[in-house]
């Protein structure tokens, strides 16, 4: 039993994904969309919050929302895998359900 | 019949800065009518939909806190608060208004449908839901 988070807001301008992140459970997954995509970024001031949390959750980001947003693979964290529009609808459907941090 | 599921409505807004918050409350006693599991969290800036002592005189639109207080008469009695939320905002339980229900199976005997949790309890409320409803 396993929970998909997905979230869509910059981590630098509210606390989502810090707030996500810190209610998953092991084996849990969260990908980032839209703004929340900025939370990816290597070296950011969230970096380490994301890197703490991948060793027990999978994280992924939205690929054409960083494109679209200039931010190139070398960009991403290394613990962070990119995934498209498929990716997304598998892990929707491989979860037992789908909380989103508006 | 249906088969009932547990919805579970997640609050991270506060009351009046978005329509989040009443707009979760309209859905909550909307789908309370449909007789499914129900269960109410509040974490994050959530924790200030249910301050007592709101008076919305001043701002012009309606204060629905005390709308909370039906909740129990339409059975939804769960309302799950998050203690490290309320801490990190100088909050305490006494801080929040009462909310009482009516227990069926207890002779009708007064409860308080508030219960606070911590966020790894939170962490485990969410995880044994069949749909979350984020507001």
């Amino acid at each position: 039993m396993s929970t998909l988070h997905t979230v869509n807001k910059s981590p630098f301008a509210n606390q989502s994904l810090l707030s996500c992140l810190g209610h998953c459970k092991n084996g849990d997954a969260v990908l980032m969309i839209e703004d929340a995509v900025y939370g990816a970024l290597a070296g950011s001031g969230v970096a380490e919050a994301v890197k703490a949390h991948a060793g027990t959750v999978s994280i992924y980001v939205l690929s054409e929302d960083a494109a679209a947003r200039g931010i190139a693979d070398d960009r991403l964290l290394s613990e962070i895998t990119g995934i498209g529009y498929d990716g997304f609808v598998d892990l929707v459907a491989t979860h037992d359900r789908t909380q989103n941090w508006l | 019949m249906s088969e009932t599921k547990k919805f579970l409505y997640v609050n991270r807004k506060a009351p009046y800065g978005t329509i989040y918050a009443l707009e979760s409350l309209e859905v909550v006693l909307i789908g309370a009518a449909f007789e499914q599991d129900v269960t109410l969290a509040f974490l994050d800036d959530g924790v200030f939909q249910l301050a007592k002592g709101q008076n919305t005189d001043g701002i012009g639109v309606k204060n629905f806190s005390p709308t909370f207080r039906a909740l129990g008469d339409y059975d939804v009695t769960k309302l799950y608060v998050e203690q490290e939320s309320l801490a990190e905002r100088g909050l305490t339980q006494d801080d929040l208004q009462e909310i009482m229900y009516e227990d069926e199976d207890d002779d009708w005997e007064e409860k308080p449908s508030i219960r606070i949790v911590s966020r790894a309890e939170m962490a485990d409320i969410m995880a044994d839901q069949d749909v979350v409803l984020s507001f």
